[in-house]
């Protein structure tokens, strides 16, 4: 469970997030929303370490990150797993040598095993066949999903998605949402996705924080979404004319 | 103001060697990095230092034989010359200089693309100290393979100078042999390999600093590239002068 209590961030005088508050439950799929701009990825980079707000705490299972001691600190993050936008997979590396990455670093497991985990993993993301591929070989879409491969090698407590469908197609995005859905269920673990994408608002927002210039707007769940009064929040996700015919139809 | 710029920017170069100089966080990937930038880093320099080396070692020869040398001048000075500049200068100072362009903009933007394209941050969301696992191996590696690199170049300097001697009939080898073992002092040998190594670590850790701190995109990774190989070789020149002043 993470929890983040009154967090502010600017830069240089610029108020970029303010006084936010939130509960990131373990087993759910916990979404980050808003507009471009809005302060979603410097939520992200503070709740993650990328980033040190100027006040507030980032509790993790009751652990004020920001207090722990540089040890600490890099044991929690062994805890982590991330998907960033851009995948961020090692060019140098295969795929299964990025999955691998993690567990050569800190596992005392012995390489057959470490080999075995990581094939576990790639097989999990149904990218078995692709283990020796460079990631400059992959689609966009096998790229995420090795990203993935490599966020739970190490089996993490917390998983982080920044726009995990970020220039994917429409039924691309949703394998990779179907991916972290099941993945948070299995692992029971608490997962955080920075997205502005509706489809996955709609089918994986358990658990939703709408941001709106830096202030924590709305939170809800993708049923609560529907019947919102919130005008803002209404403006962002009924913005395009599909939706709103979609909402009328509904309605 | 370009002062304080500049403390600035050494205050955060120290801050980044402080995370540089700890303990791998696991020995076997850093011997697995260290090998293969041994390969890039060293390896892959010994053709540009061996065909540089070469071509000046026999313009050292021809410059003395054809230009420099009167009759009042023994007929081995071109050998002792070529020999000399070699060792003093060539092969630690400018062999650096040029490897400052090819290593040191190779450094800087491989590190900068892997922070533009968050790998770093990956590395230290893992929990991975990514300082020390990308840039330890880089500093271990080129300044570990400089006595190579110098020894190489020292040695394809003579071989260049031999070479022109006997194609181009600009005197005789005899001659040449005599002057390359004339007064021979084997301390000047080693300290080019003193100032090769120093200048190795200055190499990579101003490419790397700049290219690990790389901010927005491909356009500063450019200029990063651009910024490591004009500080590293200004650098290079300023210390070397300290250096060989220490060392002579």
């Amino acid at each position: 469970m993470i929890e983040l209590k009154s967090i502010s961030k600017s830069f240089e005088g610029k108020r970029v997030l303010h006084d936010i508050n939130g509960l990131f439950e373990n087993g759910k799929t916990n979404l980050i929303i808003g507009r471009s701009g809005s302060g979603k990825t410097v939520l992200m980079n503070c709740i993650v370490g990328l980033m040190r707000p100027d006040a507030g705490q980032i509790l993790y299972d009751g652990q004020d990150m920001l207090a722990l001691s540089k040890s600490s600190l890099v044991m929690l993050r062994r805890q982590m797993g991330m998907l960033f936008q851009g995948s961020a997979l090692f060019d140098s590396m295969t795929v299964i040598e990025n999955v691998m990455f993690p567990l050569d670093m800190f596992s005392t497991d012995s390489y057959k095993e470490r080999k075995h985990r990581a094939q576990e993993c790639l097989d999990r993301v149904n990218l078995g066949d692709a283990e020796n591929k460079l990631p400059g070989e992959l689609s966009g879409g096998m790229q995420k999903r090795a990203a993935i491969a490599r966020a739970i090698s190490m089996r993490p407590k917390y998983l982080f998605c920044d726009e995990p469908n970020s220039g994917l197609d429409p039924k691309t995005s949703l394998v990779i949402d179907n991916l972290i859905f099941e993945i948070t269920k299995e692992n029971a673990m608490t997962t955080i996705v920075n997205t502005h994408d509706m489809n996955s608002v709609m089918g994986i927002g358990e658990n939703i924080v709408f941001l709106y210039h830096g202030d924590k707007e709305w939170q809800g769940n993708k049923d609560d979404i529907l019947n919102s009064q919130n005008q803002r929040l209404n403006d962002f996700i009924f913005a395009s004319d599909f939706s709103k015919k979609l909402r009328q139809v509904n309605e | 103001m370009v002062l304080v710029k500049w403390l600035i920017a050494f205050g955060k170069y120290l801050r980044m060697l402080h995370r540089v100089f700890s303990r791998p966080d696991r020995v076997r990937m850093f011997f697995k990095k260290y090998y293969a930038e041994i390969y890039q880093l060293g390896i892959d320099s010994i053709g540009i230092v061996l065909v540089i080396s070469l071509f000046i070692g026999a313009v050292i020869c021809i410059q003395f034989k054809m230009n420099i040398q009167s009759s009042w001048m023994p007929a081995w000075v071109p050998g002792y010359a070529s020999r000399e500049i070699m060792l003093l200068e060539f092969s630690s100072s400018i062999m650096c200089l040029i490897l400052s362009g090819k290593v040191g903009s190779n450094v800087a933007s491989e590190l900068g693309t892997m922070r533009v394209t968050q790998q770093i941050d990956a590395l230290d969301i893992m929990g991975v100290n990514s300082a020390n696992y990308l840039i330890l191996p880089k500093i271990v590696a080129l300044v570990s393979i400089m006595p190579i690199l110098v020894t190489l170049s020292v040695a394809a300097g003579i071989a260049g100078a031999y070479a022109i001697v006997y194609i181009a009939h600009i005197g005789t080898i005899r001659d040449l042999t005599i002057g390359m073992q004339y007064s021979f002092n084997q301390w000047f040998f080693w300290m080019g390999v003193i100032k090769a190594m120093f200048f190795g670590f200055l190499i990579t850790t101003i490419s790397a600093y700049y290219g690990y701190n790389v901010k927005g995109g491909s356009v500063e990774v450019g200029k990063a590239s651009t910024n490591a190989v004009v500080t590293s070789s200004i650098l290079i020149l300023v210390t070397d002068t300290f250096l060989t002043q220490l060392l002579s």
